[in-house]
């Protein structure tokens, strides 16, 4: 709501004018800072571990911004809020630009320890479940799945590389550097930011568009990777999908991976068994 | 042992095993990127893609989900692409032995992701006070310290499954019996097995998801009748 309307004794509910908020001033960082942050954002994960997960990595891409913070690297500022940055995160680490941009700002303007802490807590689960959606369930098999099409439809090495990579990566690329730059752009005031359509709607819709492109590269690239012959590859189609069926429900822990391992054990000790036979 | 370059091969592993968690995830480390760079350094980059396709194919089925422990197919795929474009595609029993190196590979792969976030882990509480007292020095070490180590790990990985998968891969293909066509299609139905699955999982979960994948499939069978 953006007005409100008062009691006017005797007369009409006169719409009461409230002053329009005026947007608060974004405060600029300097190119220089800015494109290594760009760049740290790349190795957020690089000390990935059981105890900190992602915090580290926080502290080290929002270290950049931290410098200019009264005193320097040597200041107590940097080195209380470097501290505060570094603690236990977790994210997808493409969306956790989004907090990397805002936690570098709300220190920058000098916020309540207390009230950066409680903001830093509340990011983690937003952005770690919607980057997983969206990237990991979506984007990436809709990327891959596209590869293989190309491959199916016979596109040869350097366009298949290519087609993946460049499309995959103009979208990675993106994400991050819009992350960066609307968590820098709303501070704290981000959440709203996080109700883009991309990433509440985004997931469905690439879901199904994965699964269309599922449907088209799937009997593409067993084509092309079985080669001639129309009666095997009709076969290893309905085996296929027999085996796909069964497979998908398969306990968590038996992924179709390890038991891929065993089958292709079980062939090779069959093609060494006839080189026996044969001989 | 066919002649293999090993060393270029290392440091493409150890590259694009980085790739997978530590810098720059822009998925360099994907099967169908990876093995066909791995077929290309061994001469061989149609070999490579057919690899690439086949292990991207089982890679659909894992989500690199934060703490999860999944196949590194970065260096894998190096391994299994090398493989095949060292014997060629054609040679009979060469994918499957690829595919069987890959997901080996990608298995130990796996397990050298754990223990190297518990070494950073390790290193992440040897730091504790100089962390929490806002060392810039210790952070950033930290996280140089782990991108150096991740790097060495899938340098090592490959270096070692190329080291056990080439010899054993020539061996095996000097006394392999069964057809060549039917070993490749057998390669490729497992593969395509778990692929199948991972699809399978993505139409129950996604309302309307089974029409798309119903039309998608109606157009592949199309698209390939048509080939």
């Amino acid at each position: 709501m953006t007005s409100a309307s008062s009691p006017v004794p005797g007369g009409a509910r006169q719409p009461m004018k409230t002053p329009a908020r005026p947007e608060p001033v974004v405060p600029t960082l300097p190119i220089v800072t800015r494109i290594e942050m760009v760049l740290r954002l790349f190795m957020i994960q690089s000390a990935w571990n059981y105890e900190l997960l992602l915090g580290n990595g926080i502290g080290f891409c929002v270290e950049p911004a931290l410098r200019r913070l009264p005193g320097g690297r040597n200041g107590s500022a940097y080195r209380e809020a470097l501290a505060r940055q570094s603690q236990y995160f977790n994210a997808h680490p493409y969306l956790a630009a989004v907090a990397v941009g805002s936690l570098a700002r709300a220190e920058l303007e000098r916020a309540e320890p207390a009230r950066i802490e409680r903001f830093r807590t509340a990011l983690c689960g937003p952005l770690g479940s919607v980057g997983d959606r969206l990237v990991w369930a979506g984007w990436l098999p809709f990327c891959s799945l596209l590869g293989l099409a190309a491959y199916g439809v016979g596109a040869g090495p350097l366009t298949v590389l290519l087609l993946f990579f460049g499309l995959y990566n103009a979208g990675h690329v993106a994400l991050r550097a819009w992350g960066l730059s609307v968590g820098w752009r709303r501070g704290m005031r981000v959440a709203p930011a996080l109700a883009n359509p991309v990433l509440r709607e985004g997931p469905g819709h690439l879901a199904r568009a994965t699964a269309l492109v599922a449907g088209i590269a799937l009997p593409l690239a067993l084509g092309r990777a079985i080669g001639p012959g129309r009666g095997l590859l009709g076969g290893v189609v309905l085996i296929v999908a027999l085996m796909g069926a069964l497979a998908a429900r398969l306990p968590q822990w038996l992924q179709g991976w390890r038991l891929a391992l065993g089958v292709l054990a079980l062939w090779i000790i069959y093609a060494l068994a006839q080189h026996t036979v044969v001989r | 042992m066919v002649d293999a370059p090993i060393l270029t091969l290392t440091v493409l592993g150890a590259v694009l095993g980085l790739d997978v968690v530590s810098f720059p995830q822009a998925m360099l480390s994907r099967p169908i990127v990876a093995a066909t760079i791995g077929g290309s350094v061994a001469g061989d980059p149609a070999s490579g893609l057919l690899a690439g396709a086949a292990i991207e194919l089982m890679a659909l089925e894992t989500l690199p989900v934060g703490a999860s422990r999944y196949p590194e197919w970065g260096s894998a795929s190096v391994v299994g692409g090398a493989v095949l474009g060292l014997h060629g595609e054609s040679r009979a029993g060469a994918l499957t032995l690829a595919l069987l190196a890959a997901i080996a590979t990608g298995w130990i792969g796996g397990w050298t992701m754990i223990q190297l976030r518990r070494l950073n882990g390790l290193w992440a509480r040897r730091l504790r006070r100089a962390i929490d007292s806002g060392s810039g020095g210790a952070v950033i070490g930290l996280q140089f310290g782990g991108m150096f180590a991740d790097l060495l790990r899938g340098g090592l990985l490959t270096l070692l499954a190329l080291l056990a998968f080439l010899p054993l891969a020539e061996a095996t293909l000097a006394v392999w019996g069964a057809s060549a066509r039917y070993s490749r299609a057998a390669a490729v139905a497992v593969a395509a097995s778990v692929a199948a699955a991972a699809v399978w999982k993505l139409l129950r979960v996604t309302e309307g998801a089974r029409w798309y994948f119903a039309a998608g499939l109606a157009l592949g069978l199309l698209a390939m009748a048509l080939q």
